[in-house]
């Protein structure tokens, strides 16, 4: 294989045979690039699919109240089922080893909010700290509330990174006091969100807080939990589903709600959500590792047919080198080693390629659904070996067949 | 060098067996200078390939240089055709992508011969044929007598036992033909066994015996006196 000689003599033959060369190249290159591309385009939706899934935590289990809808032990329909701090601890304390984070929030829609001369409409929401990590929120600058903010009540706020740009008009908003209904906030931390400017929108103040300006008393708005991921996916659905439900049975015992009521007492699992979305993305890159495939058995019969092509035009030159004294393995081993020089040097060339357009306009794509299309390299290049291989093997029968055939045959092919 | 005892070949295309050689027996001894004559299909192309070992016979004793040439491997094969025969063929059969030089190089490319050696050795046996300014040139800008020259050269290269020319003159015109016969007879003179396929009464005169082949059997075996090519040029 390292014999220079050899090699000297496949350079010469390859260059000679630009045009030759050049095709068979320019086939298995396209292959892989095409392979690339399509495979980065799966990753890509996959990575949007799941970026938009991604805004909160995908193991939350949320709370939320209504109206009843029937009566219950002596009580009437249509009654507001009000949670309260001690619902809220009382859920805490019941599932506190399943529970990784846990939020109770006292919500304003619409709260008056101004700094220096601008002023606008946002949702102010009392939180916990913990909060932080359901909503996937990241801290830009400063923190996030603490819990000494909620154990003192203080006027703390974090606000989001759309009304940092709103009414801060790039100033730091850090320390500085903004209003919420004349009252002053002092603004301690910004935040993204994955959610983007609906999430961003919004001020975390501490609950406690909230309660206390908002004249809430002991109320809650909802409740909010994460549940610590079992390692397998399918366990982790059934987990959080059991814990969603007796979660759901507790609060409605607490509250006096009929058990078949749906509309008092909801819980949402996202986990069940994202079941779904998974199965999805699973569909969604199936298809394309369908297609892939495709193109990858498209690629080898490509690749054998040209193997095919090369063998029969050159049988009269191998009639010629074995009148010459050649012997039969060292014609077979000349085409496969041109074969596999070539097919190797073409397929890192289209995976090099495919690999940089994706690098390259991968950050231009703006679109919710495709976000950092990306290749596994080491799949690309398994590929790249399995489509030189394939054309080794695809080249190998007939360059055996035309080497083992009497010289005076091979010679009088025309 | 060559002993031929009954040698027979047929060949079968589905059903029909055509029986091309009907028990051929001569002798070549080294330094001859042979033409083998005959009409079309008299098996005379057949005859050559076996010596050559470009093909196989189907009964009958070939043994060339001492050695029977009989169910060999393909490695005792190509190691043959590549030390003790040498051939030259009516459409020259060179390889049509590489120079002149590169051509005249294979053979010895096959007998594992390094490079450097590889081009001089070339070199010298291009400049035998007067083709030295041509080496660089690739066979389809060279004329046809030049083409045969450098298969000629080709076939010199492994310094072969013996030479084979099937109809080395036959896509040549009659001054053309006379040179390779010119070159062909001093490397006679040189020592080399030749044996030459032709159609043409001038070109079988140049040579020193004349085998006659009709219907698969030899019917004439006799020498001649040789005319030198070079009286013709
Ligand atoms: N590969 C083959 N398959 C079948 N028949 C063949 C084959 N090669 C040669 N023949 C037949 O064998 C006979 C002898 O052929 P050969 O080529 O030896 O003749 P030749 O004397 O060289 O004729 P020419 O002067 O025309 O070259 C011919 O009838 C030819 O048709
Ligand atoms: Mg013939």
């Amino acid at each position: 294989m390292f014999d220079l000689e050899r090699w000297q003599e496949i350079f010469e033959t390859l260059s000679k045979n630009k045009l030759r060369t050049f095709l068979t190249g320019l086939s298995v290159a396209s292959g892989i690039f095409i392979l690339v591309i399509l495979l980065g385009f799966s990753k890509g939706i996959e990575n949007g699919v799941k970026s938009q899934f991604e805004r909160d935590a995908t193991n939350r289990i949320a709370v939320r109240t209504g109206v009843t809808t029937k009566g219950y032990k002596g009580l009437n329909p249509g009654r507001y089922i009000q949670l309260k701090n001690s619902s809220f601890e009382a859920v805490e304390k019941k599932y506190d080893e399943f529970f990784e984070y846990r939020t109770k929030d006292y919500p304003i829609w619409g709260a008056n909010i101004t700094y220096n001369n601008e002023t606008g409409n946002y949702r102010v929401r009392g939180t916990l700290p913990d909060n932080q990590f359901i909503e996937n929120a990241d801290i830009g600058s400063g923190r996030f509330i603490n819990q000494s903010d909620v154990e003192g009540s203080k006027k703390v706020a974090v606000i989001g990174n759309k009304i940092k740009t709103d009414l801060f008009k790039g100033e730091d908003p850090i320390n500085k006091n903004l209003q919420v209904y004349g009252m002053n906030f002092k603004v301690v931390g910004v935040f993204y969100d994955p959610g983007g400017d609906r999430e961003e929108g919004q001020v975390y103040i501490p609950v406690s807080t909230a309660q206390k300006v908002f004249n809430a008393g002991e109320n809650i708005r909802n409740m909010a939990f994460t549940v610590k991921m079992a390692d397998n996916f399918n366990e982790a659905v059934i987990q959080s589903n059991a814990i969603a439900k007796g979660i759901e049975e507790q609060l409605k015992e607490i509250h006096v709600v009929a058990p078949d009521d749906v509309s008092a007492v909801r819980v949402f699992n996202t986990l069940e959500e994202a079941e779904k979305i998974y199965s999805l993305i699973a569909t969604i890159r199936a298809v394309f590792w369908f297609v892939g495939i495709g193109t990858i058995i498209a690629g080898i019969v490509g690749v054998g047919n040209i193997m095919l092509i090369i063998v029969k035009e050159r049988t009269k030159e191998i009639g010629i080198r074995k009148a010459l004294g050649a012997l039969p393995m060292s014609i077979v081993g000349m085409i496969l080693q041109e074969a596999v020089f070539v097919t190797m040097f073409a397929g890192l060339f289209g995976l090099v390629f495919g690999l940089g357009l994706l690098e390259l306009a991968g950050p231009y794509i703006q679109s919710d659904f495709i976000k950092y299309p990306q290749v596994d390299f080491n799949i690309a290049l398994t590929t790249v070996f399995l489509l030189v291989f394939a054309g080794a093997l695809a080249g190998f029968i007939p360059a055996y067949r035309a080497a083992m055939i009497k010289p005076i045959d091979a010679l009088r092919d025309e | 060098m060559i002993q031929i005892k009954d040698l027979h070949k047929s060949y079968h295309m589905g059903s029909n067996s055509l029986h091309v050689l009907k028990g051929i027996n001569f002798n070549v001894k080294e330094g001859e200078l042979v033409s083998i004559m005959g009409s079309s299909g008299s098996g005379k192309s057949t005859l050559l390939n076996i010596l050559g070992m470009l093909d196989e016979a189907d009964t009958g004793e070939y043994i060339l240089d001492n050695v029977p040439i009989k169910n060999l491997n393909e490695k005792i094969a190509a190691k043959y055709r590549n030390e003790f025969l040498g051939f030259i063929f009516q459409s020259f059969n060179l390889i049509n992508y590489k120079s002149a030089l590169d051509n005249v190089s294979m053979p010895l490319y096959y007998k594992g011969i390094k490079r450097k050696e590889r081009t001089e050795k070339a070199m010298h046996y291009l400049q035998k044929v007067g083709l030295a300014e041509w080496s660089h040139h690739l066979p389809s800008e060279l004329s046809g007598g030049q083409k045969q020259r450098v298969a000629i050269a080709r076939a010199l290269a492994s310094d072969p036992k013996v030479l084979l020319a099937d109809e080395p003159t036959g896509a040549l015109d009659t001054k053309t033909s006379y040179e390779v016969m010119e070159l062909i007879q001093g490397i006679n003179d040189e020592g080399k066994t030749i044996l030459v396929v032709t159609h043409e009464d001038d070109i079988a005169h140049m040579t020193k015996r004349i085998v006659n082949l009709k219907d698969g059997i030899i019917i004439d075996d006799s020498k001649v006196e040789q005319v030198r090519a070079s009286l013709h040029v």
